[in-house]
């Protein structure tokens, strides 16, 4: 219809709307920044928090038809189901919380995408190298009006629509992990695992060349989603649990790259910056844990530690049937008493029992005492990046006794006691001395270095990764077995009976 | 051609330029902060919500464009999505830096009522 009026309207709104989102992208890489340094966090966060509002706003404020009730219904109902959650969820369930807001997000990409195909898809192929923009109407970025549907558009989107897919899919299996709805061990077709991603891969992308090229098929689109869905699943489903920071760190930054390129399909500028700026932090972030295990991230995504973890387990089992000292919360109590320095080498096993109240008050027993503190923490240690500094930090560990792993293997010599709660492949000497483990080569934290060593374990079954530990069977170790957080207070109590 | 080329063209200048910001914005970060980093990124990523709210403003100017009723029904489930990311994610990142917060001076205890929900 009339072009002229929208074309009036659009540019007379563009320029204002431009500012606005140019404000939102200062204040989301001032607040990135900002996360960046302790100190600085905090206000980091709500300055990234405000710019989103901005963003919105702006986006509100724009002129057109807006379907305020359907818009006002999407609104509150994610405020409904987000804000309980992000308010009411524990600190230790913290990692499959952020892989389902981070899996919601996926979503959202997939979903827009899949609108787009509805909306533009029968245009997709029409056109035409040739068209210029004045062929194309534009509302706020947005084609309409015109049948010519650029090539970039189309590839655009249809990539957005299978990362967001993969990213919705693979984090709810993260969640469902974590969360133990579906167990954490890994789950796969075994030898036919890299074939079945590689085959469902190629369906996915296949079906997204013949989408771009001109397939006018809805059956199609769906398909390629499935496929992507489909892939997501399988490729966090053999993932270990000990693998899991460096899986959700890169969903993350696979959700902020769809929502880039869903930013460039809609001719977005606030979508491609905010998705790129989370693309590219959450890329480093991952290729950090990926270093912090020793283990590429191919490999981590091509599977789990499941095959050569069984194998290895089996080997160990089946040559020497080794014994363990177990040791009581009494004598373990004595021994912590009068030690002048313990280490405190937390892991999941410590999230999953919630004891990091518990071991703040054993450790305000034992400074009474005299006893030097730290605690060793591993960058990979529980399952998401810095997931024990969160717990230990709820607590109200003071932030100097958290030592990082090179800090922490240079104390362990001079350290009397050890106490490893719930932690168990980043201590595994097996990393540095079996060429055959499937671990071997991850920087570990050295606790066999120090005098002695009290692990806290559940029982003797091996952890998410399922390889035997080594440090259990040495002679300086001796094991506390039980849940760590009545674990840890038997000791306490035993401790004030001193 | 040419203009529609300096669309993309921008577009994709934004997008390697806002790539080469996130790398150096975080090329250094502690331990500590892991976890709110990634979830304060993973909140921003919910900006996706835009393009659902910009799509359900769309005029209805030509009829093959219109949005039938599946399409609006997924971009209210799509906007649910991108808001349950956004407000969900930035709380959650405020909830765990507000605990990181106090670290830095001893004197701890007295924020010890708000830190225990």
């Amino acid at each position: 219809m009339s072009a002229l009026p929208l074309a009036t309207s659009f540019l007379q709104q563009q320029s204002f709307l431009d500012v606005l989102y140019i404000i939102a992208f200062a204040l989301f890489i001032q607040g990135l920044r900002g996360l960046a340094g302790p100190t600085t966090a905090v206000r980091g966060n709500r300055i990234a928090a405000l710019g989103m509002a901005i963003a919105i706003a702006a986006t509100l404020l724009q002129p057109g038809e807006h379907r305020w009730g359907l818009i006002a219904l999407g609104i509150a109902l994610g405020v409904a189901v987000g804000v309980p959650a992000a308010r009411q969820v524990k600190m230790t369930a913290m990692p499959q919380m952020v892989a389902l807001f981070n899996g919601v997000g996926g979503g959202a990409v997939a979903l827009i995408s899949w609108v787009e195909f509805r909306r533009l898809g029968s245009s997709y192929g029409s056109v035409t190298v040739a068209a210029t923009e004045s062929d194309v109407g534009r509302f706020h970025g947005l084609l309409v009006g015109h049948p010519a549907v650029p090539t970039y558009v189309a590839i655009f989107s249809v990539f957005a629509a299978i990362v967001g897919s993969v990213s919705f899919w693979g984090s709810n299996i993260a969640f469902g992990k974590l969360q133990e709805i579906i167990p954490g061990r890994p789950i796969s077709f075994g030898s036919a695992q890299q074939v079945v991603n590689l085959v469902l891969l190629v369906l996915a992308l296949a079906a997204g060349v013949d989408l771009i090229a001109g397939a006018h098929s809805q059956l199609l689109f769906i398909g390629m989603l499935v496929c992507a869905a489909l892939l997501g699943n399988a490729v966090v489903l053999p993932i270990g649990g000990a693998d899991m920071p460096v899986v959700i760190s890169m969903l993350n930054a696979f959700t902020g790259l769809s929502a880039a390129a869903t930013g460039v399909a809609l001719n977005n500028p606030a979508l491609i910056v905010a998705g790129m700026i989370v693309g590219a932090s959450g890329s480093i972030l991952t290729n950090l844990m990926a270093v912090a295990m020793n283990r590429s991230i191919p490999a981590i995504v091509a599977g789990g530690f499941g095959g050569g973890g069984a194998l290895a387990r089996a080997e160990g089992a089946g040559e020497h049937a080794r014994t363990v000292k177990s040791t009581s919360a009494a004598d373990a109590a004595i021994q912590l008493a009068y030690a002048s320095r313990v280490m405190i080498v937390p892991g999941y096993g410590m999230a999953v029992a919630q004891a990091q109240h518990a071991v703040r008050e054993l450790t305000k027993e034992l400074e009474k005492r005299g006893v030097e503190i730290a605690y060793a923490i591993h960058p990979v240690a529980g399952r998401m990046p810095g997931h024990m500094n969160v717990l230990l930090a709820e607590a109200d560990v003071p932030y100097d006794q958290l030592e990082e792993m090179e800090e922490a293997n240079q104390e362990f010599g001079r350290t009397d006691v050890s106490l490893v709660i719930g932690a168990n492949d980043v201590t595994n000497p097996a990393a540095k001395n079996t060429p055959s483990s499937p671990i071997y080569g991850m920087p570990i934290l050295e606790v066999s270095q120090s005098h002695s060593v009290i692990v806290i374990k559940r029982s003797m079954n091996p952890g998410f990764a399922g390889i035997e530990n080594e440090l259990y069977y040495e002679p300086e170790t001796s094991m506390l077995f039980g849940d760590a957080k009545s674990a840890v207070s038997e000791i306490t109590a035993e401790l004030a009976q001193l | 051609m040419t203009i529609l080329a300096s669309v993309l063209t921008t577009n994709l200048a934004i997008l390697v330029l806002a790539g080469f910001i996130g790398f150096v914005v975080i090329s250094k970060i502690p331990n500590t902060l892991h976890t709110p980093l990634m979830s304060g990124t993973n909140a921003i990523h919910g900006i996706v919500l835009l393009g659902g709210l910009l799509l359900l403003a769309l005029p209805e100017i030509a009829p093959v464009y219109q949005l039938d009723a599946l399409s609006e029904a997924l971009l209210v489930i799509a906007i649910a999505f991108g808001t349950i990311n956004i407000v969900g994610g930035f709380l959650v990142t405020d909830r765990m830096l507000e605990m990181f917060k106090s670290r830095p001076k001893p004197s701890a205890e007295k924020d010890e009522g708000e830190d225990k929900p």
